[in-house]
Order: structure tokens, then sequence, then C-alpha cells
């Protein structure tokens, strides 16, 4: 949390946050990046003519339009009145809610969706808060079961499975 | 006539024992999914769309349509008792849904929202039985040039009717449209912007970006805005039920009004979302007792529930008649008709009667149904609500998750739908309208193709975008759509200057 240049002058400690306008700008110049790289991309496969249109034709045109409309909103970005995007706890919050979730796409390789499932929503529901552990611990068994029950009996759908899995013969 | 025999028909296979299944199934999942925060529309179809993969295109679009239905209505649920819009065209509905609510009237609020739901979806179900056959009809004349305009048209008109900030409309339809071209070129073969990623070979398919931009950003906006459920209770019994119906009548002329803005919106695609704003807007002006409005008047709830449901039904029309979707849910039942491998346009009237006549049968169905079970089970979809976050949130993520996966069996994929997931948060707050990109990463390859054919024919002249009547037509109201909203900017901007800036002003929540 090092960007306290971008910090609003609060009226009340809780209240603090990166400014509306800092992110509009960060996300102007990220647009603004894609843009060129769809146009390097574009051209450099070639976006002319050669007996009709070339591969990179429509995208480079598409390209152009983005980049200026990306430009624009840099330039909006600045004229942005005073807000803030959101607080820091609002911020926190979210973060509690990437990092398990975040954390269960990581397993979901060496582990399976299954028991990635049940360890996300063990980590989870602590976090959030508000749930005993006996409720923690029925959700995390329950819910990776009933989605096993539906999707690999019932429609057959098959879902990455870890060792687990392979211990029951599946 | 033709056509009508056409639709009994379609009566006749949408009443089989499993599509009238399908049907109740649908809605009820589409209830569920309306309800709860983090699913939606356009979320709920996507998730469940891999699993229809396998069924009979009727079947599945009966499924799917109907959870469609089923969401409209939910949406209207937490909206009165919880004050919480499980849907952004339900926002609303709140204004004075929750009043009344709080008044004790919850059950008549909510018989009042089922009721002009239904109107209003039957209204749009009408428009399409009578207007979509002739719209394809007419359309069968069109060629790649004719068709690439009417895309112009559709993407103009987002820009300029929308509601947005106009430049983050277009920025949206850009990344919509880049993101549509990424992986193999189907023309010539090359890889397109995928930087030597393998795993981008395939492209990025709009059901993963859905799921992100749309379920996991809204767990993360639900999560920050704090979670406060406080429910009012509901109890529906057939007195109150009746007793609002009594009452209905006299409110003609908000619920005509309602349908007529809601199929409108619904069909230039402005959208639920507008619509709904609109509907209470003008019922609030005309009503007689517009001072009461927002302290719990059931014309209130009437006017944005009809016109919410005209237009998300309105907009199943053009993506029939013409392959183009007008709103973000349709777009995704338009990705299922090309993944069940049925071409959208007006050819499918043609080729595919059966399919688009028990479809729109299925239509009349299913919202006969939906009102039925809404009224039902208002109870216990309230109780639903009651669950604690810390329990529903996981589930919808893990089921998030395994929808992004099932679509093309990938890890990646995953990833991406967190990836999505944070631009879609960063996006919402930030005013970026989510709708124009999912339409673009729809609509951008046939788009592309009919620009590309349409060149092709012409060898390469722009000339072919005004070569006869009908697209020169086509070209010049996209341009009309496109300036009206930045000259009425400008001119409003001229009159009050030194007020407010124009161009920039900040956008709608969402």
């Amino acid at each position: 949390m090092s960007l306290s240049a971008d910090i609003e002058q609060p009226d009340d400690p809780g209240a603090r946050g990166p400014s509306k306008r800092a992110v509009e700008i960060v996300v102007s110049l990220i647009l603004i990046g894609l843009a060129a790289a769809v146009l390097y991309d574009s051209y450099g496969r070639g976006a002319g003519w050669n007996g009709g249109p070339e591969s990179g034709f429509f995208p480079a045109r598409v390209g152009w339009i983005f980049l200026a409309g990306s430009l624009f909103l840099l330039v909006q970005a600045f004229r942005e009145p005073p807000a803030i995007f959101a607080t820091w706890s609002q911020l926190l919050m979210v973060a509690k809610v990437f990092g398990p979730l975040a954390l269960f796409v990581v397993l979901v390789e060496p582990l399976g969706i299954y028991v990635a499932a049940a360890i996300f929503t063990a980590v989870f529901m602590p976090i959030v808060g508000g749930a005993r552990w006996h409720t923690i611990l029925l959700t995390s068994v329950l819910v990776p079961l009933v989605c096993f029950f539906v999707f690999e009996i019932e429609f057959l759908v098959p879902l990455p499975k870890g060792p687990l899995e392979a211990m029951f013969g599946y | 006539m033709d056509d009508f025999s056409a639709l009994l028909g379609g009566f006749q296979v949408a009443l089989s024992w499993h599509n009238v299944g399908f049907m109740i199934v649908g809605v009820l999942l589409g209830i569920v999914v309306g309800v709860l925060p983090g699913l939606g529309g356009p979320n709920g179809v996507a998730i469940l769309l891999p699993l229809t993969f396998g069924m009979d295109p009727t079947s599945a679009i009966i499924l799917l349509s109907s959870i469609y239905w089923g969401a409209l209505f939910g949406g209207a649920i937490t909206s009165i008792l919880f004050n919480i819009p499980g849907e952004a065209w339900s926002v609303a509905t709140t204004f004075d849904g929750y009043p009344m609510a709080q008044e004790g009237r919850a059950g008549e609020a909510l018989t009042a929202a089922f009721t002009a739901s239904f109107i209003g979806a039957i209204s749009g179900v009408l428009l399409i039985t009578f207007v979509a056959p002739l719209v394809a009809k007419f359309a069968l004349r069109f060629g790649p040039a004719e068709f690439f305009a009417v895309f112009l048209l559709t993407f103009c008109s987002f820009i300029g009717m929308g509601k947005d900030n106009r430049i983050k409309i277009l920025v949206s339809l850009c990344i919509g449209f880049l993101l549509a071209g990424v992986g193999m070129d189907t023309i010539s073969g090359d890889l397109r912007m995928t930087f030597d990623v393998a795993e981008l070979m395939r492209g990025f398919d709009f059901l993963v970006v859905v799921i992100g931009l749309f379920g996991v950003s809204e767990i993360f906006l639900t999560v920050e805005e704090g979670l406060a459920f406080k429910g009012k209770k509901a109890a529906i019994d057939l007195k109150v039920v009746l007793r609002t119906w009594a009452g209905l009548p006299r409110y003609w002329a908000t619920l005509i009004r309602s349908s007529i803005v809601g199929m409108w919106m619904g069909v230039t695609p402005g959208g639920a979302i507008a619509a709904s704003f609109m509907g209470y807007g003008l019922a609030k002006r005309f009503s007689k007792r517009g001072d009461n409005f927002g302290k719990g008047e059931i014309e209130g709830v009437l006017a944005p529930e009809t016109a919410a449901h005209a237009a998300g039904t309105a907009a199943l029309l053009p993506m029939l008649a013409l392959g183009i979707p007008g709103s973000a849910t349709a777009a995704v039942l338009l990705g299922g008709l090309m993944i069940w491998g049925l071409q959208p346009g007006p050819m499918l009237f043609v080729e595919q009667k059966d399919f688009v006549w028990g479809l729109i049968a299925s239509m009349y169905l299913g919202n006969v149904a939906g009102l039925l079970i809404v009224l039902a089970t208002v109870p216990l979809f309230a109780a639903i609500m009651r669950i604690p976050f810390a329990i529903v949130a996981p589930i919808i993520l893990v089921v998030c998750a395994i929808g992004a996966y099932t679509v093309g069996n990938s890890i990646f994929d995953i990833w991406l739908m967190l990836l999505f997931g944070v631009v879609g948060y960063v996006f919402k707050k930030l005013g970026f309208p989510l709708a124009p990109m999912v339409l673009a990463l729809v609509l951008g390859d046939r788009a592309e193709d009919a620009f590309r054919q349409a060149l092709l024919g012409s060898g390469g002249s722009l000339n072919v975008f005004w070569a006869n009547g009908l697209v020169t037509t086509l070209v010049v109201l996209s341009a009309i759509l496109l300036f009206w909203g930045p000259l009425s900017d400008l001119i409003g901007w001229a009159k009050g200057r030194g007020k407010s800036s124009g161009g920039a002003s900040p956008s709608a929540a969402r």
C-alpha cells in the first residue's frame, strides 16, 4: 500500500482509498498499451490488401479506434472530479475474496477441482465470517460432494480430478 | 396464416412432457440465479450452456430461455423484500417496492411486480410472433454489406442511445471486437494477437468472459458493499393475489406505456436496465399520484417491471430475426445457437422452422409457468436470501469455476475467468458498460466476416457500403444514431455552458 500519494485528503479516517482519478488513469494507460500491442501485432502480420483484406486488416482498424478512445479516456481521467475509487477497507475485503479464489485456481491442477473447492470453502468462510466451525466443515464437505454427484455422475461432465479421486477409482 | 399454423406446431413441440419439464426446471433455476447476488441472467445461462451441448437444440433453448424468464422474475423478489436488486434491471423496482414491503404490503407489491413482468413479457412475445418473421423475410435480401451495415447500426445505437459515458461504450465495444479476434483467423489461418502464448490460440471464449465479468465481479462488488441482508417477511395468499389483480385494470395506461417503452428499448439495444428506469420515470411524470412515487406506490412497481420484461423479451427479436442480440443474455443465447450448430439470422426462419416456432411458443408457456411458479414459491426463495453470504459465495464461485472449465476443458480458462472478474469489478466501478463488450465479443467474428466479404466483393472499395438504397439507408441511420447522442450533449453543453461538462459527465452505476 505504497500509493500514499494517491490518497485523497480524508474527511474521516475510515474513508481513505485510492482516488478514482488515479484508477482511471492507470486503466486508460493499460488500454493504450493494449491498443499499441494490437496495432504492433496486426501491422506485423500485414494489415493491408493482398488480393483481399489481410488478417490484420480488421483488428488494425478497430485498434486505431480503440487507441483514440483510450487516449480520450486518459484526457478525461485528468478532468475527473475528486472521488475515491473504494476505501482501503473495502479493497481489503475484495482482496480477502480474491486471495482464496486465486489459491483455489492454483490448487485445481494438482489436487483436482473437488478437493480444491473443499479447501477453498474452508479457507473462504472464516475470512468472510459469520459462520460457525461446524457450518464451515459441513459446507466445505457437502459442496464438492454435491458438485461431484451432479457433474461426474449425473451429467457425465469430466472435471479435473486429483489423487483423492484416483484413490476411489475415478 | 402460414405463420399461425407454424406457431400451433410450435406449441405442440413445446408442450411435450420433457420440454415442459425443462421449462419448469429452467424457471426455478432462473429464479435462484435472479435472487442470488453474483449470479445473473447472462452468467447463469453461460454456466449452464456447456451442459446442454449434447441436448436437442429445441429443448436446450427452452431450458436456457426459461432460465432467462426466471431470472427476470427473480430480480423483483430481492428488490422488494431486501431492497437489494438481484439484477440491474430491477433497481427501479426497489424505489417503490421496498417501501411497500416496509408498510407490510409485500405480498401486494410482489404480486404486482410478477403480474407486471408477465404482461411486459407477453407483449414482447406478441411483438416477436408478429414482427420477427417479417423482419427475417426482409433480411433474406441482405448481402454481406447489408449485414455489416446492420451490425454497424447495432453498435452505433449502443453508443448513441447508451446512458453511460459514450467513450467508455466505444472502448468497451473495441475490447470485445479485439478479444473476438484473438486466436486462429478462420479465413487466412493466421494466429492473431496470441503473442506466441499457446493457450491463446483457441481465443477467448465468450462464456468464460461472461462468467468472469458478470459472476465473479459481482461477488467482489457484493463483498465490497458490505453484506447487510435485512429482509422483509413475505407470504402471498390467494386473497392478496386476487385483490391486487382486481386493482390492476386501473393502471392500464401505465402498463401499456411501459410495454411500448420496453419493446422499443429491447429491439434497439437500449436494454432492460434503461427501459426499467424510463418506464419508472414516465409513469412518475404522467401519473396523477406522481408525488407519491418512492413512498410505496403500486404504480411505481408496475411501471419498471413491465418495461424491463418487455425489453428483456423483445431483445430476443433481433437475435432470432437478424442474429443480432439486443441484450447480454440474448448474446449468450445466440452463442449457444452457434454451438448447437444453428446459424442465427434470417435463414433460421426458413431452415429451422420447428426450432424457431418451438422457441416462440415456449416463450408464451414459459412466462405462464414462470408467473405461477414464482407466485407459489416466493417464501422459499426469500429463505434462500437468509442463507449467510459466507455459505452462498463459495458455492457461487465454485460453480462459476466449473462453468468456466467445462467450456473448453481447460484450467487456463479458470484463470481467465478470474482475470475477467477483476476487469469486471474495476470496469463496473468506473462506469464502463459491460454489455457492449459481450455483444462485440459474440458478434465480432461475424461482423468481421461480413466486412471482409463485402470488401472482397467490391475489390476493396468502401463504395460497397453505399452501393444501393438499402445499405445506404442503414449506414446513414447508423451515422445519425452515432452522432445523435454527442450532438445533443453538445447542444446541452452550449446551453448550460460553465455549469457542467457535457461529454465527461459521470455515468450511471452500471
